[in-house]
């Protein structure tokens, strides 16, 4: 399973390619964020976590993977599909009827690699800990993980639960949050601020790492940091700078591609960037 | 009139409390999640026996309903407990997409429902939570009667799978059925066989209707009492057979008028024979602070206004 980095860059291509096509294909969904959190999700499931692709809910003797922020679902299920978890063809059927790739991830249709349904923001992290909690009870010793968007940090169920995990020592339990700064309604500064991120956590008894979310050799190092951290009574929580829109010029760094599609024209230009910055590995 | 008799009265959240620990017993998956209300769902005999499998939340129900759904991920079958408002209202997102819309194997265990909280007031009163649960795709709601049946009720739920809305509450009420009976989840029990007019109740207020059927006896009235304990899946056979009979139904409930038991049974009639039916259910408004008889009787759910509702209901089929 475990990859290098430049071959974890090219299947982040090939992936940030797969999110332009499925938004485009129902001119409908959130590129932005998923084009940002490609890196930590490819290095998850690439590099990092125990699983299978034959997947039973369960998931006893894996690591799991918790998508709290649902919007950014088209990265997910292409991860999913290239991780073998579903035929790659599937991904064509994103958001259209009769599909299993809903809108936000589901278990109502049974897609294979989705554990809780998300879109709902700022449930992600208690589902995460009930599932760190469970494993804990079964003697399984492998992790879970979450992910998050920053300003889903502004729903108050998440601080609710980041209370809890220091409390009851969760200390299987890694959460990454991408930081972006933006959100539907603008630069999150400037919507409802989140403060201090590092100190926040902090006070409520985390271990705090700061990453480049975009810099996969820093990703990869950054998480496995994390899973040292694990075991020592302690939750840990990375806090992962990304670029909204990450790789596609037009994109990058602006509020105005959370959840917008790109017409034809755009598509050809964002596709061709990709080649041209990330290299077609 | 069959005749129903107790020498003891007890709240039905003690019955929850004993079926917890007695399906904690026979299912070493079975945990609880509390938030900050240990005593108020009976719960200490649990953690005693099984403190490992007990999770203290504190006063945060968002976090205990998304961290009992995670808990299912693994095979552990989560018993969720705080008071009813809390346990539904305030979750309600949370219980729809971390829970139904999952799939996942929760039960959401839920004390001082209705008025009968008594003191406290309407802000500790819910009487819309079996209506929001049901409207859930998936969801069972379940009802119980007394402290016998909550007990096997609970035990019941443990060993079915998807997720439940389980509704007790605070105040002593005669116990009167069973204590080994079997709790079929979905299937109405028969309390008395009738002629006249069909009562069907869920919750504490069968033992009302058994009340109300003996003075409508005295009457010469023959008043069929049907326990629908569990209001979702609703056992529409045993409501057809009885108002086939019968031709008027009360229904009874503490509940808002709009969207509970009644609201199933009126839909259970319109579809198949509609025949008059009555309501005995709060109108529509909010509770108030008092102790539970006086709320019973200022809100129109003791078993005279059942035995009035029942006349108008047999006056109605003409």
């Amino acid at each position: 399973m475990t990859k290098n980095i430049q071959e974890l860059q090219g299947i982040a291509s090939q992936v940030r390619r797969d999110i332009l096509r499925m938004v485009h294909g129902c001119q409908s969904g959130h590129p932005g964020g998923s084009l940002g959190c490609t890196d930590y999700i490819v290095a998850l499931y690439f590099a990092i976590m125990k699983h299978d692709p034959s997947f039973n809910m369960d998931g006893i003797g894996e690591d799991l993977f918790f998508l709290s922020n649902g919007h950014i679902s088209p990265v997910f299920y292409s991860v999913l599909a290239h991780a073998g978890y579903f035929d790659k063809a599937e991904l064509k059927t994103f958001r259209k009827l009769d599909s299993r790739l809903q809108g936000h991830p589901t278990t109502h249709e049974h897609l294979p690699g989705v554990r809780v349904a998300s879109g709902s923001l700022g449930q992600g992290l208690s589902v995460g800990i009930g599932a760190a909690l469970s494993k804990k009870l079964n003697g399984d010793d492998r992790l879970v993980f979450t992910l998050h968007g920053d300003g889903e940090l502004q729903e108050g169920q998440i601080w609710e639960a980041a209370m809890f995990a220091p409390h009851h020592k969760v200390d299987n339990l890694i959460v990454a949050i991408d930081v972006n700064g933006q959100q539907i309604d603008g630069p999150t500064n400037l919507v409802m601020s989140l403060g201090d991120l590092p100190a926040k956590w902090a006070a409520f008894g985390w271990e705090v790492l700061q990453i480049k979310g975009n810099d996969m050799a820093q990703v990869v190092e950054g998480i496995e940091k994390a899973i040292s951290m694990t075991g020592h009574g302690k939750p840990v929580v990375i806090l992962m700078q990304t670029d909204m829109g990450f790789g596609v010029d037009f994109m990058m760094g602006s509020h105005k591609w959370h959840g917008v599609a790109p017409n034809d024209a755009q598509l050809e230009q964002a596709l061709g960037q990709l080649e041209e910055t990330l290299g077609d590995y | 009139m069959t005749k129903y008799t107790y020498t003891e009265k007890k709240d039905t959240r003690s019955g929850f409390g004993a079926g917890l620990l007695e399906a904690g017993k026979r299912n070493p998956k079975v945990v609880a999640l509390c938030a900050d209300l240990i005593g108020s769902l009976k719960m200490q005999d649990f953690i005693n026996a099984f403190p490992e499998r007990f999770v203290q939340v504190g006063i945060a129900e968002a976090n205990m309903i998304g961290i009992a759904a995670g808990m299912t991920i693994g095979g552990h079958i989560p018993f969720t407990g705080t008071f009813a408002n809390f346990s539904t209202g305030r979750v309600y997102d949370q219980i729809r997409q971390s829970v139904a819309y999952s799939d996942k194997n929760v039960k959401i265990c839920a004390s001082h429902a209705g008025l009968t909280l008594g003191e406290d007031g309407a802000t500790h009163q819910i009487l819309e939570d079996i209506g929001m649960m049901k409207m859930l795709p998936g969801m069972t709601v379940i009802n119980p009667c007394d402290f016998n049946q909550t007990k096997a009720a609970t035990i019941a739920i443990a060993e079915h799978h998807g997720p439940v809305y389980l509704r007790f509450g605070r105040p002593v009420v005669p116990i009167f059925t069973a204590p080994d009976q079997v709790f079929e989840i979905g299937k109405a029990w028969m309390v008395n066989e009738g002629t006249d007019v069909t009562i069907i109740a869920t919750g504490h207020l069968v033992w009302e209707a058994i009340q109300a059927g003996e003075q409508l006896e005295a009457m010469g009235i023959s008043a069929e009492i049907i326990n629908i304990h569990t209001i979702k899946p609703l056992d529409e056979e045993a409501i057809l057979k009885s108002v086939a009979k019968t031709k008027c139904v009360v229904t009874a409930e503490e509940h808002n008028r709009l969207g509970g038991l009644g609201d199933s049974v009126a839909q259970v009639l319109v579809k198949n024979t509609p025949y008059p039916q009555e309501y005995i259910a709060v109108n529509d408004s909010f509770g108030e602070s008092g102790i539970p008889e006086q709320l019973m009787a200022k809100y129109g759910l003791d078993a005279k206004h059942i035995v009035d509702a029942a006349q108008k209901a047999i006056q109605r089929k003409g």
